[in-house]
């Protein structure tokens, strides 16, 4: 423990960037899955298209290949981004496509009947969308980001590996200096885990604030 | 005749819900017996109590003479075994109102499984069993159909040749018949006649529909509030309750 | 200078394709490894005894709460302090399968749960007894729902192998770094390896898919 209190500052260092890339990447994945999500319900072929073709491929490669290719190949395309830049652009593209899944899904489940009943109100595309579909639809994508959200904070660790200081590269500077990896470590994994309950915590309670009044209490 | 289903002051309650209150009910062997009464009257657990798929708390369940549940003078159950339980059972077959058929077997299988699992017959002979019952109750041209190719008449029709497969000494009937489109109650209805004119088996039947009493029962409980209010012969009862509540659900259910 | 040269991609290929191999077969393993990870935690989560069931959920809970990364890692590090030297990959393989089983257990779980409560009562009514009606009737309904989740798992393994590099697995991502900082040309080899993982992704889908068709035919 005494080893942990002398590195303090070094694992409060990766603490900070490892939630501020989070705040980053997430703000962005979150627009991201939104605007693509949506997209793919669009009438027009050309966005519809292009929305597939951005989720299914990035969710089919690697989210460490796609922060390594913006690291080393853009440069090489006349593009430098900082390493920090790069991790926010490939976390949040690559979160955006899976966030975009979710939205595409629980668009999908809402009823048919419901959009019937749009149509028959006479509402337009838009209308349809932002009074009937998406107020039910974010209801369910509540768990479903939460969840995201979570591997998203657990995948910022990869940025360690483009020289990004965050928590687990903080955590194996420690171990290079100390020799001593093992009290390092859990207390890194604690940190993690602890960053993981609290959001979750967090996020139940929006959920739950959310959709307040629509689960009739007591009432099976 | 000899008793072969016997309730003595037995309770059960789910939670602060009264389900059976201090129930005494008895049923002879080869006796068919149809139980009906508005929903939540205790009517299917009876009958999950008599499969012992529902445990009791307080009083006494015996089948052919034997303590199927009984509870001490302590009021606690006396934990039947696992064995016990499994060899009651041998006693008693069950059909569900939603059939509960095994997706992953054909209707073949479905009939086939519990001869060649449980009592471990070769796969030639329970097969042959199988087919041979299937055939009691007309499906012979659909042996090889997975249940979710098979109507819902047909379904229930292999439920109930796979619960004859044991060779129970009872056979007991959970709405068997409330899950089907009306057009399909008769053949169901058919095969459970078929199986009622058996003089030694002992048949009983929860039901909502008064055609399905009527048809196999030779006498008819109202159950109502966990407790059997009136019983009687089926024309007796259903045509002149002497009860004013049995009056009551008989006019809601002829008018429903 | 071009920007791809095919000609340097041609002489980092077979260096990449023996990345593939060793990326496939940890996926494989640490696939496998999940497998009876998972059977193991949803058997603890599920047990009847209130502290195994609570160990159970904790360790599922913990496992998925921290990255991948830290977790091979502490298997690096803190195996061999305790006297367990092994190979890498085989490292790699057991974090794999340890931080994936986690979600082989909920897979599993939600398999079961998916089996409705009347296919319990028939099976009771039946006199089966516990092992013949898992074999024969539970599980090869549950496992249907989980074709699915399980191959999803298996596909984001594949994605994840590439954090074994970290640990000096010589796997895809490996080799096209380490092809890349001997020539100074990293255009090539990282873009062959993302795409490689596209590739493999792709037809292991398509693989599920069959499966799960396969395997579906009585619904």
């Amino acid at each position: 423990m005494a080893l942990i209190w002398q590195y303090r500052f070094d694992l409060l260092v990766g603490l900070w960037w490892t939630l501020k890339l989070s705040m980053m990447s997430a703000s962005l994945a979150l627009v991201l899955s939104m605007f693509f999500g949506i997209a793919r319900y669009s009438r027009n072929p050309a966005i519809r298209i292009s929305a597939s073709v951005y989720i299914e491929f990035f969710r089919g490669t690697s989210a460490l290949a796609q922060l390594f290719w913006l690291f080393y190949v853009l440069p090489y395309m006349g593009v430098d981004l900082t390493p920090t830049q790069c991790a926010v652009l490939g976390l949040g593209l690559c979160f955006g496509a899976y966030g975009a899944e979710v939205v595409r899904a629980c668009i999908e489940a809402v009823p048919k009947g419901q959009l019937d009943a749009a149509a028959a109100l006479n509402f337009s595309w838009f209308q349809t969308m932002r009074i009937v579909v998406l107020p039910e639809a974010l209801i369910m994508m509540m768990p479903l980001f939460t969840n995201l959200l979570i591997e998203l904070i657990k995948a910022t660790s990869l940025v360690s590996l483009i020289t990004i200081p965050d928590l687990t590269f903080q955590a194996k500077a420690v171990i290079t200096k100390s020799y001593s990896s093992g009290s390092v470590l859990l207390t890194t994994l604690a940190i993690y885990l602890v960053i993981s309950l609290i959001t979750s915590t967090v996020m139940k309670r929006i959920e739950t604030s959310l959709s307040r009044g629509r689960i009739a209490e007591g009432v099976k | 005749m000899t008793e072969m289903i016997t309730f003595e002051n037995v309770c059960k309650s789910f939670g602060k819900t009264v389900i059976l209150n201090d129930f005494n009910f008895r049923v002879m062997r080869g006796e068919k017996v149809a139980i009906i009464g508005p929903s939540g009257s205790g009517k299917s657990t009876l009958l999950r109590i008599i499969m012992a798929l529902q445990d009791i708390d307080h009083g006494k369940v015996s089948i052919d003479g034997k303590p199927l549940w009984e509870v001490n003078h302590g009021r606690h159950l006396v934990k039947p075994t696992r064995r016990h339980l499994r060899d009651m059972r041998s006693l008693v077959g069950m059909v569900f109102q939603n059939f509960n058929l095994f997706p992953n077997l054909t209707a073949l299988g479905n009939v086939a499984a519990a001869p060649r699992h449980v009592l471990g017959l070769s796969k030639k002979e329970s097969e042959a069993r199988a087919a041979a019952l299937l055939a009691q109750v007309g499906l012979s041209e659909k042996l090889s159909n997975y249940p979710s190719t098979l109507s819902g008449g047909q379904q229930q029709r292999v439920a109930i040749a796979r619960a004859m497969a044991l060779e129970p000494k009872v056979m007991l009937f959970d709405e068997a018949t409330s899950a089907l489109d009306p057009e399909l109650v008769g053949e169901v209805l058919g095969v459970m006649r078929d199986l009622a004119s058996a003089r030694d088996l002992t048949v009983l039947v929860v039901t909502h529909q008064m055609g399905v009493a009527r048809a196999i029962a030779d006498r008819v409980c109202f159950m109502e509030g966990g407790c059997v209010v009136e019983e009687g012969g089926p024309e007796a009862l259903l045509s002149q309750p002497k009860n004013e509540r049995t009056r009551a659900f008989l006019r809601a259910v002829h008018l429903a | 200078m071009e920007i791809f040269s095919w000609d340097f991609a041609l002489e980092v290929l077979p260096a990449l394709l023996r990345g593939a191999v060793v990326t496939f077969s940890a996926t494989i393993g640490g696939f496998l490894a999940s497998l009876a990870v998972g059977a193991i935690l949803c058997g603890l989560y599920r047990s009847s005894s209130r502290p195994i069931a609570l160990i159970g959920k904790s360790l599922i809970e913990i496992l998925r709460s921290t990255p991948l990364l830290i977790q091979v890692y502490f298997l690096f590090f803190v195996l061999p302090e305790v006297g367990l030297v092994l190979q890498p990959v085989t490292t790699g393989i057991i974090a794999l399968g340890l931080y994936h089983g986690a979600y082989v257990a909920e897979a599993y779980r939600a398999g079961f749960d998916s089996v409705p409560r009347g296919q319990w009562d028939a099976v009771e009514s039946l006199r089966f007894s516990r092992y013949a009606a898992l074999r024969y009737l539970i599980l090869p309904q549950a496992i249907i729902p989980l074709i699915p989740a399980l191959g999803n798992t298996f596909i984001t393994m594949l994605k994840d192998t590439p954090i074994l590099a970290a640990i000096t697995v010589p796997e895809m991502m490996f080799e096209a770094n380490d092809a890349g900082s001997q020539s100074f040309r990293y255009v090539e080899p990282i873009t062959m390896a993302a795409i490689g993982y596209l590739i493999m992704s792709a037809v292991a889908a398509g693989f599920i898919h069959l499966l799960r068709n396969h395997l579906g035919r009585f619904r």
